[in-house]
């Protein structure tokens, strides 16, 4: 029961905490809006409509992809919410509480997957804005998926963060994995069509299979999917898996 | 009188450094208990022990009746923790700092509200709990933290260094606030401090820490009859001579300078005045000023260490200004 009262108060916490940044919640339309607006629009125009994928504009085919790059910049920058714990010293205020590491961890991460589950719901509603159809059971459809591809997501951030004292080296690691791990996720092409060494490193790459499994949401039938969504969806639960427990270690070994 | 400490033989290294070295304590039920000691000495190493936030390298301790290694987590649940640096979430408002506690720490639901009412109003914080933490004074924040200490009823409450970089009013707030807490809840307080007079007109019992050991332990009035004597302090133009003087000539052996001025530990300091002054004047020494004190606590670590409490860390200037502030008075 404490342990359940402790894992609600921390959740709460982080949830109040993004909802009370307003600049934060403004600023998060402003990327996704250029990805899929400047660059969407730009080389989609570039290919003069050769569009690989019949039925397709380019910027049909990037949003998912938009849509699963903000879940994983928001997911990895809440691993600084750690190290902002740490500098300002509450980090210590919820070690020394009678609660389990693992109660603190699940607490914390899964607040900071609503967050960042928040900012994917603000770019889908960006997307209906610029006319992308997205209907109403794909949306709700989305929002399971979504929150199943932060966990993992939040956890990598949360454990690189458990080890760094400083913010300027969590910045350093943030371009050391996030850029490689979008831009092999296939989110902004089609991973089918890749060349082998490089198709080898996105199936490797666990966002493949959330862009995948959100593409074959959003598009439906016009989608060619990489495997079938129960499988996107269970290699997304493993990996959700070992990352947590990585991740209460983690936390577990932290003072 | 139950003990609600007891430490046995409980050490700390830091790699070679010897944190805190083979530390025999007990603090009974119901005291003020003060650590105090210079930066480094060893208070904060050993106040985490107690907390569980550092495991001992040797020896053990008991906090409540449980041990700190083995049942840390008992341990956790019976004690409050104000740490010496601030540990509060500035995003959030005071009382939602409040409930957050209040929920790690397992206070029932239905008790909530009201123990919240209670502390807030404890630390005179009503009307601010619902502002943001980061639009709070240092003092506020520092109060809320006491506040926070509080609110699952421990039977022991640590405090490190509880009115580090406070003005002296919020200081004079917050002793009233911890003497109050003893004397209508029934709580037992260890601080840690180097603010000599906050040990003073704070402490039932004071140990004086440094390196790592305790140097002397007891209550600040019987520590300070240790010394057996008042305190002389001579204004000079040539504080060196005049030491040597005193010491030689008059054999007043605890003699020493002290920020350029003579301090001198004597017995039935006031008929020495005339003496001393004489003494100087037929040596061609100029006095500007002479007068007479009683003891403090720093004349005490000054006596079991041969040094003033350090003032050379540089990590806390307001506690060392203070320091030298009334040394010049």
């Amino acid at each position: 029961m404490t342990e359940l009262r402790g894992f609600y108060t921390l959740w709460l916490r982080e949830v109040k905490r993004y909802l009370r940044d307003r600049t934060r919640i403004i600023s998060s339309f402003f990327q996704p809006l250029l990805w899929l607006v400047v660059f969407g629009v730009g080389i989609g125009s570039s290919l003069r409509g050769a569009v690989t994928i019949p039925g397709l504009t380019y910027q049909q085919l990037i949003f998912p992809g938009i849509v699963g790059q903000t879940l994983l910049f928001t997911a990895m920058f809440m691993g600084i919410s750690v190290i902002w714990d740490k500098e300002f010293g509450f980090m210590k205020e919820i070690l020394v509480a009678p609660v389990s590491r693992m109660t603190i961890f699940l607490g914390k991460m899964v607040g900071d997957s609503t967050d960042a589950l928040l900012q994917g719901v603000i770019v889908l509603a960006l997307g209906l804005a610029l006319g992308i159809q997205i209907d109403l059971f794909a949306f709700l459809a989305c929002l399971p998926v979504m929150l199943l591809i932060t966990f993992g997501l939040v956890s990598i951030g949360l454990t690189i963060a458990s080890f760094m004292g400083s913010l300027e080296s969590f910045g350093a690691i943030q371009s050391f994995i996030n850029l490689p791990l979008f831009f092999l996720s296939g989110a902004l092409f089609q991973v089918q069509s890749l060349p082998d060494w490089m198709q080898t490193l996105a199936r490797a790459n666990p966002l493949t299979y959330g862009v995948d499994a959100l593409r074959t949401i959003i598009l439906g039938g016009t989608w060619q999917p990489l495997y079938p969504l129960y499988v996107n969806l269970a290699v997304i639960g493993v990996f959700d898996v070992i990352m947590i427990i990585i991740g209460t270690w983690a936390f577990t070994r932290m003072k | 009188m139950a003990n609600v400490i007891e430490t046995n033989q409980l050490t700390k290294t830091f790699n070679s450094l010897m944190a805190v070295d083979k530390l025999n304590i007990t603090v009974k039920s119901g005291e003020i208990f003060g650590l105090l000691g210079p930066n480094g000495a060893g208070k904060t190493t050993t106040i985490s022990m107690l907390c569980t936030i550092l495991k001992p390298t040797a020896g053990t301790a008991k906090v409540n009746g449980f041990d700190i290694v083995k049942e840390a987590t008992q341990v956790r649940k019976s004690i409050g923790i104000v740490f010496q640096d601030p540990s509060v979430d500035d995003r959030l408002t005071g009382r939602e700092n409040l409930y957050m506690h209040a929920n790690l720490y397992g206070v029932p639901a239905s008790e909530q509200k009201s123990r919240i009412e209670h502390v807030l109003k404890l630390v005179e914080l009503q009307d601010r709990a619902d502002d943001l933490l980061r639009t709070y004074s240092g003092g506020m924040r520092r109060r809320l933290e006491l506040a926070r200490g509080l609110i699952h009823y421990p039977k022991l409450l640590f405090l490190d260094e509880p009115t580090l970089g406070l003005d002296p009013q919020t200081r004079d707030h917050v002793w009233r606030y911890i003497r109050e807490l003893k004397e209508t809840h029934d709580i037992t307080v260890v601080l840690t401090t180097h603010y000599m007079d906050e040990a003073d007109r704070l402490c039932d019992r004071i140990a004086i820490m440094d390196y790592g050991k305790i140097i002397a332990l007891d209550t600040p009035t019987k520590l300070k009859d240790t010394l057996e004597g008042d305190v002389v302090i001579v204004k000079t133009n040539n504080p060196d001579a005049l030491s040597k003087l005193v010491a030689e000539k008059m054999q007043l052996k605890k003699t020493r300078t002290v920020n350029g001025t003579v301090e001198i530990t004597v017995r039935n300091g006031e008929n020495l005045l005339p003496r001393i002054v004489e003494t100087a004047a037929q040596n061609k020494i100029h006095v500007e000023s002479i007068s007479l004190r009683a003891p403090n606590l720093e004349d005490v670590f000054l006596h079991y260490t041969g040094r003033m409490i350090r003032a050379d860390s540089g990590k806390e200037p307001h506690g060392i200004a203070a320091i030298q502030r009334r040394k010049i008075r």
